[in-house]
């Protein structure tokens, strides 16, 4: 049995925007993190991997330095790491990066018994799309939301937070899960996973490990395989600091000063 | 000498940031006013790894570097110095010692509870009438049957009241030297907290590092069985102060950490804080005060990366000894701690006063790394024997 994690490195919101002239953003001149709700994801995984001692994957799409990010997460307990890359694979949308993330969980191989964890949906884009799209392009049942997990036996529990309510509901395995902070508190990296997680087996998938999928046709992948046209990318203009005014008499005052009203 | 962090130790560094600002300072006023031992902070940095980073994982420890430890306590004690202290007082002066010289049956019966943080580590060597001091010593152990039996008594032991396991320096035997005089020979030993016959007495009442637990130890006819003895019998002395050395990387490390949590707080205050109409990061007083606090910290931080090193190249089986880089290390940490806290307070003005803010602690807990695990002066002779040898 083993845990899938699909996680994506995302430009750290500490940091600034770089564009690049085609108004896409520049990944590799920007400070990176984990994406928040894939550490949750993760956290899941293993707490599987606590249960049932089962094998946890994480696979991430992104340039060879995405690398680090896998390490990071293997210092947290996952076994090994899946590096999906390739210039075929730039510039994908969420659709096109869903048949490729797709044909890569195919390649590791998704078995009865196994769970796909992604997290609910990234900071840079938050589409929530890419899980959902793997889910279907997989034919594995979906459930989206999920802030409880219970496992027993082939079935999940899951607990589905909605904006309105709960849902919950039983899903047998292989499935896909996607997961919110609400969910789990991420552990930290532990320092003798650090000091081992160089050690453990990371592969990486090119175009060529991947072209035979049937998900992978040169019109399915990459910018040209993605329905979605970037308009413009920009950094939201810094806005000075406000002023808290105590009471109507002095915002009217202010405003009379300033001859607005 | 190249300073550049391995993979590791720069993962190792992002993580153990993560946990001192989610962890470790969201408790640091209530430790230091309510003189709280932070046991569950301890439990947490023992399931992560961090009571035993330097240690191979075969004995039970994490397989890290001595250079992430140091990093480790640094980071600590950026933000609560009583942390960083638990912590290396518990590496250097209880692991360490019983890594470096215990028994292969010593080793598996002590370090993997070490090293997990089950177990937490203390070190009894200084007396009433003796610290650095080998002859002072008054607390005896004699052989009896099958047991070691000790008398005597230990001041001021970190970590005391909460430890399971001390490592207890006591004299054995007495010898004549080459002009007839007596001659005290120390041994050490591994005495744990249940044993018959030993006490923790009432913790001190400190200037700083409140949190941190600093007892008496009373042994009265405390019995041991005989294979408690650490190392060879006469030579305790000698593996107090080797441990010694070690355990200056580690308060060097924390004074480096207390004067550069100093400097993150004092940044952040000197742009929030306006006078005369402006921040007074504005002023060139207060740009010159930063900027030479800054260039000492990172010289302290340099001289406590190097004996870092230089104890991990003995780790390694080099034939090195890093008694000087150790003490070069805790002088100037020590001392820059001290400075820059105190000119951080003073950058503060009247709030720097009041224990509404962080850095008047950290000037508390900065003094205790000039004078624990030997003074300054004590460092200075360290330094200016090997000059003069």
């Amino acid at each position: 049995m083993k845990a899938i994690v699909c996680v994506k490195q995302v430009p750290d919101t500490q940091g600034k925007v770089a564009v690049k002239p085609d108004g896409t953003m520049d990944r590799s001149k920007m400070a990176t993190i984990t994406n928040p709700d894939d550490l949750n994801a993760l956290e899941a995984a293993l707490k599987l991997k606590d249960e049932t001692g089962c094998e946890v994957v994480v696979v991430t799409m992104g340039p060879p330095p995405a690398e680090g990010m896998l390490r990071e997460l293997m210092a947290r307990g996952a076994d090994r790491g899946v590096l999906v890359s390739g210039r075929e694979f730039g510039g994908s949308d969420t659709f096109a990066t869903s048949q490729i993330l797709a044909a890569a969980v195919n390649k590791i191989g998704v078995g009865p018994e196994d769970v796909v964890f992604c997290g609910r949906q990234a900071i840079d884009g938050d589409t929530a799309q890419v899980g959902p799209q793997i889910a279907e392009k997989l034919h594995l049942p979906q459930v989206t939301y999920a802030a409880n997990i219970k496992k027993e036996g082939n079935t999940l529990t899951v607990k589905r937070m909605l904006e309105d309510g709960y849902m919950t509901l039983k899903v047998n395995t292989p499935c896909l899960i996607t997961c919110i902070k609400e969910l789990n508190e991420p552990r930290y990296m532990s320092i003798p996973g650090i000091y081992s997680c160089y050690a453990k087996p990371l592969e990486v998938y090119d175009y060529e490990a991947l072209k035979d999928d049937p998900l992978i046709e040169t019109d399915t992948i990459g910018l040209k395989g993605s329905p979605t046209n970037v308009y413009k990318s920009f950094s939201p203009p810094v806005k000075g600091a406000g002023m808290m005014v105590e009471s109507v008499g002095q915002l009217v005052g202010i405003l009379n000063d300033k001859h607005l009203i | 000498m190249d300073f550049t962090l391995s993979k590791e130790q720069q993962m190792a560094q992002k993580m153990y940031r993560e946990f001192a600002e989610n962890e470790v300072k969201p408790l640091a006023k209530m430790v230091d006013a309510e003189e709280y031992f932070p046991k569950e902070t301890v439990a947490k940095m023992g399931k992560l790894g961090m009571m035993g980073i330097y240690f191979p994982q075969e004995v039970g420890g994490s397989g890290g570097d001595v250079l992430s430890y140091a990093m480790a306590v640094e980071e600590m004690s950026r933000v609560c110095g009583t942390t960083g202290v638990v912590l290396s007082a518990h590496t250097s002066l209880c692991a360490a010692p019983i890594f470096e010289n215990g028994t292969p049956d010593q080793k598996a019966k002590y370090l993997p509870k070490l090293c997990s943080g089950e177990w937490l580590g203390a070190f009894g060597l200084t007396e009433p009438g003796a610290g650095t001091d080998a002859q002072g010593q008054q607390t005896r152990a004699k052989e009896v049957g099958d047991n070691w039996v000790l008398n005597g008594s230990k001041i001021f032991i970190t970590n005391a009241g909460f430890a399971d396991v001390f490592i207890i320096i006591a004299v054995t035997d007495e010898v004549l030297d080459k002009r007839g005089r007596k001659q005290k020979l120390c041994s050490a030993f591994i005495v744990e907290r249940t044993d018959p016959g030993f006490k923790v007495g009432k913790p001190e009442d400190k200037m700083g590092i409140r949190g941190s637990s600093t007892c008496e130890l009373i042994m009265e006819d405390c019995t041991i069985p005989k294979d408690r003895l650490l190392g060879v019998r006469g030579k305790g002395f000698q593996l107090a102060m080797a441990t010694l050395d070690g355990g200056r990387i580690g308060i060097a490390a924390q004074a480096l950490g207390i004067a550069e949590g100093a400097l993150d707080e004092t940044v952040a205050y000197v742009k929030e804080r306006k006078q005369f109409g402006r921040a007074i990061a504005a002023f060139q007083n207060t740009q010159f005060e930063l900027a030479e606090m800054k260039a000492r910290v990172d010289a302290a931080k340099y001289l406590v990366y190097a004996a870092a090193m230089k104890k991990q190249q003995a780790m390694n089986g080099a034939k090195v000894r890093y008694s000087v880089e150790a003490a070069e290390a805790k002088l100037i940490a020590s001392r820059t701690a001290s400075d820059v806290t105190r000119r951080c307070v003073q950058l503060f003005g009247g709030y720097g006063y009041t224990r509404d803010y962080p850095i008047e602690r950290m000037m508390r807990d900065a003094k205790i790394t000039e004078i624990y695990e030997g003074t300054s002066e004590v460092q200075m002779m360290v330094i200016s024997g090997a000059m003069l040898k």
